[in-house]
């Protein structure tokens, strides 16, 4: 009896160990379970007004697929805050999914961890060509000289929406055209508690694309050839100080943006709380906070001076999201399929005219959908002004320390403390001093 | 010890040791060759294993990895085979209290950040809820509905709570500047609370009324404990209220406050979940707290062997203060 007890013990004891290393140690199968090549796992990121509308809108798309190659895809929708995380925790434990969306600008740092499957030359014959891709998009699917680790699957661009009868009503006959005249407007239009420009000061990502382009037009890059963050450069502090100024020198844009991170300067401008709105394919947001498509008007994005040329000529990040393949998959084919698929002319077409994005994909962009005013602005922005990221390893690091740094300056811009040259340096000294060294 | 545990009824059966059944490596353990004394002897270790393995597995191998990552250059290019990281000795520990350095210095403002948010908190989460917890002694009309209100924010989910909070602290829309500003003009513009250095005010806030219950929750417990006559003759010597709770309450609650203010301490200093979602994952340096501080070091510029580091030494921080404070306390009974 007795005995048997001793025994009973160790082998619960040697049970458990067993089982308990055979959960932390797995990482020879996929996370999602599924060694079917009839089965495959799609992260999609929250593109629409919810998780729910993303299904709604993808789920359909799914079956089309699972139709076509009897291939059932298991659809995940994933909201933005968490996206890098769980594809990080992927990463880590080699467990993700077999396809999964990313941010275009997080493109080379997620290469340099090597979870992403290279697209090499005999991927993309898979998916029916580099070719059928607009250039702009793939300059942001990984490092130069690199086989991208990435396909562009929806594009956008930044674009400066304005309200109408505002303007109007203000006696302005155009939208700005540079930096100056928009300042000009933004206090003619600034009265009565209404502001001229909604910015998200509070949003690190906004933050950092703004920061991009001021810095191109002034001639600044965040990194140098080595890859190495030079932030302080004068050209990057004055490029970051003038977007602060908005609220800080200029008071064109209301204090209270410093706090915002959750899309509501989209909400000011589309009640009519700021005339003007610096963003990306804003009009599905905008219809649906009630703003009528004829009430606004989308320009460029303004230049430092009328005429530039070159880098200062750059007005847009090259905005969008990437499609990529886990490189643990163990469906390669599969999910080839799927991105092929999910890149097709008619899916791209849909989906993108769904969701109120560009179409990477060449054919498809240039489908009457997609000529509507406000979407020409962007896709010709997207195809003649507009810049990726850095495209470093650091990149997702450097979006967090610029963008909290422009968070700080623009809290002190709100609460009246002055925002001068040397205090935008030592911010930015500050976030250069956080990057890795490597 | 062993050798005082009379003979069990069952060695007889067990084959004597050297016997030949136990021979072949595939004997059970009752037939190993070992004799009945060492196997009764080992009986307890045996039984102990699975607690062992599972500790091991729980607790110590963690921790083991995350003290070996400290020592690694562990970024991006090596987080799905960590294994393969650069070692970098002690250069992790090195930068990271290199207080004149900006990762030192954004480490120690931070860790002061974090002290002076912890005193303040506990402090006040512990006087409220003794204070609540005495007022609720007497029974009155409505102090079961009173006592289970006070413990909504206790029960509440942390997320749903904390960002209800910040909803209400938004500076235009927000409650809190309708309330102080709009209504009472206490202030003359409508500060911010979520960025800017108003947001420490905004997270002891937060944090209190999130804690102050489970202090309310221990201490009620421990007043039942007090024998009512204790009350009743000190009355008749003539002590008021302020006396009985000098004297009485507060003595007879010692060893509940032990334990609440230690777990207090811990929790606090270590909350992660209030500051991030109420700032996000950049919270502002006034409101730096060092959890969320190591967490952007490791997680958000995916430096993770700096960020190991730092939580080790945060880790050893901790655990000489609990050993201090158990210290203290412990040697105070023994003088009593």
């Amino acid at each position: 009896m007795h005995i048997t007890r001793t025994t009973a013990a160790a082998t619960l004891a040697a049970a458990l160990i067993a089982s308990a290393t055979a959960c932390g140690g797995g990482s020879s199968t996929d996370g999602s379970g599924n060694g079917s090549p009839k089965e495959l796992t799609y992260w999609a990121s929250n593109q629409g007004a919810s998780l729910e509308a993303d299904k709604a809108t993808l789920t359909p798309e799914l079956k089309k697929f699972e139709k076509q190659t009897g291939i059932k895809v298991k659809l995940e929708v994933i909201p933005w805050s968490d996206l890098l995380n769980r594809i990080l925790a992927a990463a880590t434990s080699g467990q993700g999914p077999d396809v999964l969306n990313i941010g275009n600008t997080w493109s080379a740092s997620l290469q340099a961890t090597g979870a992403l499957r290279p697209f090499d030359a005999k991927a993309f014959d898979a998916i029916g060509g580099k070719d059928r891709f607009v250039s702009s998009a793939l300059g942001a699917t990984g490092a130069e000289g690199k086989d991208p680790a990435a396909v562009p699957l929806y594009s956008l661009a930044y674009g400066l929406y304005y309200n109408k009868k505002m303007f109007a009503d203000a006696g302005i006959a155009n939208p700005p055209a540079t930096w100056d005249e928009l300042v000009a407007d933004g206090k003619k239009l600034t009265k009565g508690g209404k502001y001229g420009l909604a910015v998200e000061g509070g949003n690190l990502s906004e933050n950092v694309h703004h920061a991009f382009v001021f810095g191109k037009q002034h001639g600044a890059d965040f990194f140098d050839a080595s890859g190495k963050p030079t932030f302080t450069t004068p050209e990057a502090v004055a490029a970051v100080k003038q977007y602060i100024d908005f609220i800080a020198k200029d008071k064109i844009a209301a204090p209270g943006n410093a706090e915002y991170a959750a899309n509501q300067s989209v909400a000011d401008f589309a009640t009519g709380k700021a005339a003007m709105l610096l963003w990306q394919a804003a009009g599905s947001s905008l219809k649906s906070h009630g703003m009528k498509p004829e009430d606004y008007g989308v320009a460029q994005v303004p230049f430092q001076a009328a005429g530039a040329s070159g880098d200062t000529a750059v007005n847009s990040m090259v905005a969008g999201i990437n499609l990529a393949v886990f490189k643990k998959t163990d469906n390669v084919d599969g999910a080839l399929k799927f991105v092929k698929f999910m890149t097709s002319d008619d899916e791209q077409k849909l989906l993108n005219g769904t969701y109120g994005s560009l179409p990477p994909v060449k054919a498809a962009q240039s489908d009457p959908a997609f000529a509507t005013p406000d979407l020409k602005v962007l896709a010709d922005a997207l195809a003649n002004s507009a810049a990726p990221l850095p495209q470093v390893a650091n990149e997702s690091q450097f979006e967090t320390a610029v963008g909290t740094a422009m968070k700080d300056l623009f809290a002190d811009a709100a609460a009246g403390k002055p925002v001068t040259t040397e205090s935008v340096k030592a911010a930015l000294e500050k976030a250069q001093q956080q990057m890795p060294a490597s | 010890m062993t050798a005082t545990v009379p003979p069990v009824r069952h060695s007889s059966k067990t084959p004597s040791p050297g016997g030949r059944r136990a021979a072949g490596g595939r004997a059970p353990l009752s037939r190993l060759r070992l004799p009945a004394r060492l196997r009764r002897a080992s009986l307890p270790y045996v039984l102990l294993l699975p607690a062992l393995a599972l500790e091991l597995l729980i607790h110590l191998v963690p921790m083991v990895v995350g003290v070996v990552m400290s020592f690694k250059e562990l970024t991006q290019f090596f987080i799905s085979d960590w294994s393969a990281a650069p070692w970098k000795g002690l250069d992790n520990y090195r930068v990271a209290v290199d207080f004149n350095a900006p990762v030192g210095e954004d480490l120690l403002k931070s860790f002061l950040v974090t002290c002076e948010f912890t005193v303040l908190a506990v402090g006040l989460s512990w006087l409220f809820g003794t204070a609540a917890a005495i007022l609720m002694q007497d029974a009155f009309r409505g102090r079961g509905l009173l006592r289970a209100v006070f413990l909504v924010p206790y029960a509440l989910p942390v997320y749903a709570a904390v960002i209800t909070w910040s909803f209400m602290f938004q500076r235009d829309t927000g409650m809190i500047n309708h309330v102080i500003h709009d209504q009472l003009h206490l202030t003359d513009g409508r500060p911010f609370w979520l960025i800017g250095d108003n947001s420490f005010y905004a997270l002891v806030t937060v944090s209190v009324w999130r804690q102050w219950p489970f202090a309310f929750l221990c201490l009620m417990a421990g007043l039942q404990n007090i024998p009512r006559e204790l009350y009743e003759a000190a009355a008749m010597d003539g002590a008021g209220i302020w006396q009985q709770i000098r004297r009485i309450t507060l003595p007879s609650l010692r060893p509940v406050n032990q334990v609440l203010v230690l777990v207090l301490f811990l929790w606090t200093f270590n909350d992660f979940n209030t500051p991030y979602v109420l700032f996000g994952r950049a919270a502002p340096d006034a409101a730096d707290l060092i959890s969320i501080h190591i967490y952007q070091s490791s997680f958000v510029t995916w430096n993770f062997g700096s960020g190991s580091a730092m939580s080790v030494l945060l880790l050893l921080f901790l655990l000489v203060v609990t050993v201090l404070y158990l210290l203290a306390t412990s040697l105070r009974r023994k003088d009593a």
